[in-house]
């Protein structure tokens, strides 16, 4: 049997990679440039009894998706930076309560409303920190459309296994861009489903670390009764103050992630292998440092691209490997700088740092990348 | 081919972003190349100049957007003054006669004809315009065979609506024939 | 026979955090009992709350309980109730996290219709904060940050709820005790969404600053501003000066909203 071929989005196809996951509930609110992602959900939802609801605010969508989780579906929200602002306070309590959910958010530019409809790469920082207090942080970047729908797939397995939000953050290039994309087969893709618990009810308490750093998730109605709360809390789900308590709660909640790096940290490397200069690039940028690449090596130039595909945690270890080896990174971003504050921060001053940074609603081309390529000293 | 890109530009409501995606359709599933298409986003889709743009390879597509614009359909007057500029030397403009009268300087293949009117007048729906350029497109570059643009067209329009689309795509594909000679 | 309570008490969470003379804890009661009146499965009901004195209460009861952000309890409830419609929602929180932060949430749970019931205990002030003005602090009051009295005027919590179209909505107060839970079941009892005003006291942060001279007191005066609907239809505007009218107080039929998504669910095919 030949694999169902379609024409479409990125926006369109992350909602069909959210399906292929066994996403079953979808709450949300309308935001350029994001919306596709609602109305194929409003559509197929239904059709496989999964539920769509459209919320009065950001913030309401954000709490839905995670009660919805709670009650046992895999649940998905859509947004733009400005919705992002707003569902911040409930990723917070997603992130202490450890309620898997997917926050899929378009990027535009900001701060503020700033250009609906322009391409941006801003929103890396706003999803690494945006919410109070010490938190892990788990975003894929995806650059093309099928990229768009497989990754959905993983971020929902990670936000699964590792019992937390996980960001997508496609720039409004892949988001709008129409690519041809190949639905995957029933098998092809590994789904991971949270762990339920092994011990009676009697006995369940949602955070009981003798299960490991990622304790198992009851769902509530499934016949579970237990306490969810946004205070910090014991193993038992229930508010404490007890300092030693507190701490190692906060401690396990990073840990499940950093420990976990290597499983969580993907990338891609192009033509690395005897470069002088490295691009750090991702998302739609990526298509344009490839371009470049290519180009630049017809002419000689020895350099290569490492494209982040994983952007938090941040893919330290390969930087710091790279660093030693190439004598600068170039990091052409929409952004003023947010990807190369971390390239910088893993170099450690042993490469050079050519930054390319464009807020202005176009797209950093190919030429731009390759004009840098001569200021590598 | 390596990297052929192509630009569809005019007024919003003209139906160019859906030209573009029939395009790169043709190309992607029934040619087996590789494309992108991507647009303008936003107000100036439903109103004011608006564009569709398609990148078609036989390699997978880096770059989405145009850079050096191979093929460019300009359907009004400010369409063509704000999107020729990346027009490559010796590529391709087609335009609408009736729409498009002060064309840029430069050594491009410039074809026109009444695309508007013939949609109109000739097939019978102004609707079906973008499907008359598309053929024209077609026949122009060859960018894809007659036959697959074809099917893409049909694959993206009704059941009730298959012989108007059809005829349009003919008209605009010998017309262009015809106005290029 | 004394009413056994422990039934869906949490072992080991009381003592709760109410001040003495606060009036949550005879609302929870009256929850409990309404619970048992309808012999509410406890792993078949959750109960969720936002932030304040009053959405501490989901923790002492032995049931899927859900303590979220402040104002958010009816945009998660929503979520638990559309993933599992089987399940008993109810809501508690106070006056502050319903009507002013969780507002938005508040008006929108009532327009749809969605079959939860939303118990909002009105002690006409922020406690848990230190008492400062909520929008149910009357005009004129003493608050932490109405030092020269409240400018602000006050929502009808009922009428808000009324307005925005919820199918059941009630009030009742925390001195009318018995009535309580007889207006809890009823709410739980009706198809859609159901909102119980029970007006409450907060002797620690508003009673002091407004000269109540004791818990005894605040709770006469609710016993003297409350008068049944039934009384006062035969009561003159005179005499209703000053009033508050409890009781079910807006009861209409309407379609539910995790009903009419059953139906969309049918309409694209999908199975149920």
């Amino acid at each position: 049997m030949s694999k169902k071929v379609a024409f479409m989005q990125g926006n369109e196809a992350a909602a069909h990679g959210a399906l292929y996951a066994g996403c079953k509930f979808f709450a949300g609110y309308p935001i350029t440039p994001s919306t596709e992602v609602a109305e194929v959900m409003s559509a197929e939802l239904p059709k496989i009894g999964g539920k769509f609801i459209q919320m009065e605010d950001e913030i309401g969508a954000m709490a839905a998706t995670i009660g919805g989780s709670l009650a046992g579906c895999k649940s998905l929200t859509a947004t733009s930076g400005p919705g992002m602002s707003l569902k911040q306070e409930n990723i917070g309590y997603a992130c202490i309560a450890e309620v898997p959910c997917v926050i899929y958010n378009v990027m535009r530019g900001g701060p503020s409303t700033g250009m609906p409809t322009g391409p941006s790469q801003s929103d890396l920082m706003s999803a690494r920190w945006g919410t109070h207090g010490d938190h892990a942080t788990i975003a894929l970047t995806p650059a093309s459309v099928q990229e768009t729908y497989d990754m959905m797939v993983r971020a929902f397995n990670l936000a699964e296994k590792y019992r937390m939000p996980v960001h997508v953050l496609p720039d409004e290039i892949v988001a709008h861009m129409r690519e041809r994309i190949e639905f995957r087969e029933q098998g092809e893709l590994e789904v991971i489903d949270r762990t339920a618990p092994s011990v009676p009810p009697a006995e369940y308490k949602p955070y009981d670390p003798q299960f490991g750093d990622v304790p198992p998730l009851a769902a509530f109605g499934s016949g579970y009764k237990f306490h969810v709360t946004g205070l910090n809390k014991a193993a038992d789900g229930f508010p404490t103050t007890k300092a030693n308590l507190v701490q190692a709660e906060e401690e396990r909640q990073i840990r499940k992630v950093m420990a976990n790096v290597d499983d969580i940290v993907d990338f891609e490397e192009y033509k690395l292998d005897d470069a002088d200069i490295c691009v750090v690039a991702f998302g739609s940028t990526s298509r344009s440092a490839r371009y470049a690449v290519n180009e630049a090596r017809e002419k000689g130039v020895k350099v290569g691209m490492f494209r982040i595909k994983t952007f938090w945690p941040f893919p330290d270890k390969q930087i710091k490997a790279l660093a030693g080896k190439v004598k600068a990174f170039i990091v052409p971003e929409m952004n003023l700088g947010m990807c190369s504050l971390e390239v910088e921060r893993c170099a450690q001053g042993k490469a050079q740092i050519l930054g390319i940074n464009r807020v202005d609603g176009e797209p950093i081309n190919p030429d731009q990348i390759l004009e840098k390529m001569k200021e590598v000293k | 081919m390596s990297r052929y890109e192509l630009r569809f530009s005019g007024a919003g409501g003209q139906g160019l972003i859906t030209a573009g995606i029939i395009l790169a359709e043709a190309a992607s599933i029934h040619e087996g190349k590789q494309a992108v298409q991507s647009q303008s986003y936003g107000p100036e889709a439903r109103g004011g100049a608006s564009k569709s743009e398609v990148i078609i390879a036989d390699a997978p597509v880096d770059y989405p957007k145009v850079t050096k614009c191979d093929a460019l359909l300009a359907l009004t007057q400010e369409a063509c003054d704000k999107y020729s500029h990346d027009l490559k030397e010796g590529g391709i403009l087609l335009y609408d006669t009736d729409l498009v009268t002060k064309l840029p300087a430069g050594n491009y293949k410039k074809v026109g004809f009444n695309i508007i009117n013939t949609a109109k007048n000739e097939v019978g729906r102004e609707i079906v315009a973008n499907i008359v350029a598309l053929g024209a497109m077609i026949a122009l570059t060859g960018v894809v065979s007659r036959e697959n643009g074809e099917k893409a067209v049909l694959s993206r329009v009704p059941a009730a609506f298959l012989e108007l689309n059809k005829k349009a795509y003919a008209m605009g594909f010998e017309k262009a024939l015809a106005a290029s000679k | 026979m004394a009413f056994d309570y422990d039934k869906y008490i949490r072992p080991g969470k009381l003592p709760h955090i109410w001040c003495p003379g606060c009036g949550h804890g005879i609302i929870m009661k009256g929850l409990i009992r309404a619970m048992d009146t309808l012999n509410l499965k406890k792993e078949e009901t959750a109960i969720v709350s936002g932030i304040g004195c009053a959405s501490r209460l989901p923790g002492y009861i032995d049931c899927c309980t859900l303590h979220t952000a402040h104002g958010r309890a009816a945009a998660f409830a929503t979520g638990v109730k559309m993933a599992r419609p089987e399940m008993n929602v109810i809501l508690v929180g106070g006056d502050g996290d319903g009507t002013a932060i969780g507002g938005n949430h508040f008006i929108h749970a009532c327009r749809r219709n969605i079959n939860m019931t939303y118990i909002i205990m009105n002690n006409n002030i922020y406690g848990m904060t230190g008492g400062q003005f909520s929008p149910c602090t009357p005009t004129g009051a003493k608050a932490s940050t109405t030092p020269y009295g409240n400018p602000d005027p006050a929502f009808d919590v009922a009428k808000l709820a009324i307005g925005a179209g919820a199918t059941f909505v009630a009030r009742g107060t925390a001195y009318h005790a018995n009535q309580i839970d007889k207006l809890i079941t009823e709410a739980i009892q009706h198809k859609g969404f159901s909102v119980v005003e029970i007006l409450d006291d907060c002797p620690t942060t508003y009673g002091r600053r407004n000269k109540f001279k004791s818990v005894i007191e605040m709770m006469n005066r609710l016993k003297d501003v409350a008068v049944p609907v039934k009384a006062a239809e035969k009561m003159s505007a005179e005499q209703l000066e000053g009033k508050i009218l409890t009781g079910v107080l807006h009861k209409v039929e309407r379609p539910e909203y995790t009903e009419e998504y059953a139906k969309v669910i049918e309409r694209a095919g999908g199975k149920k």
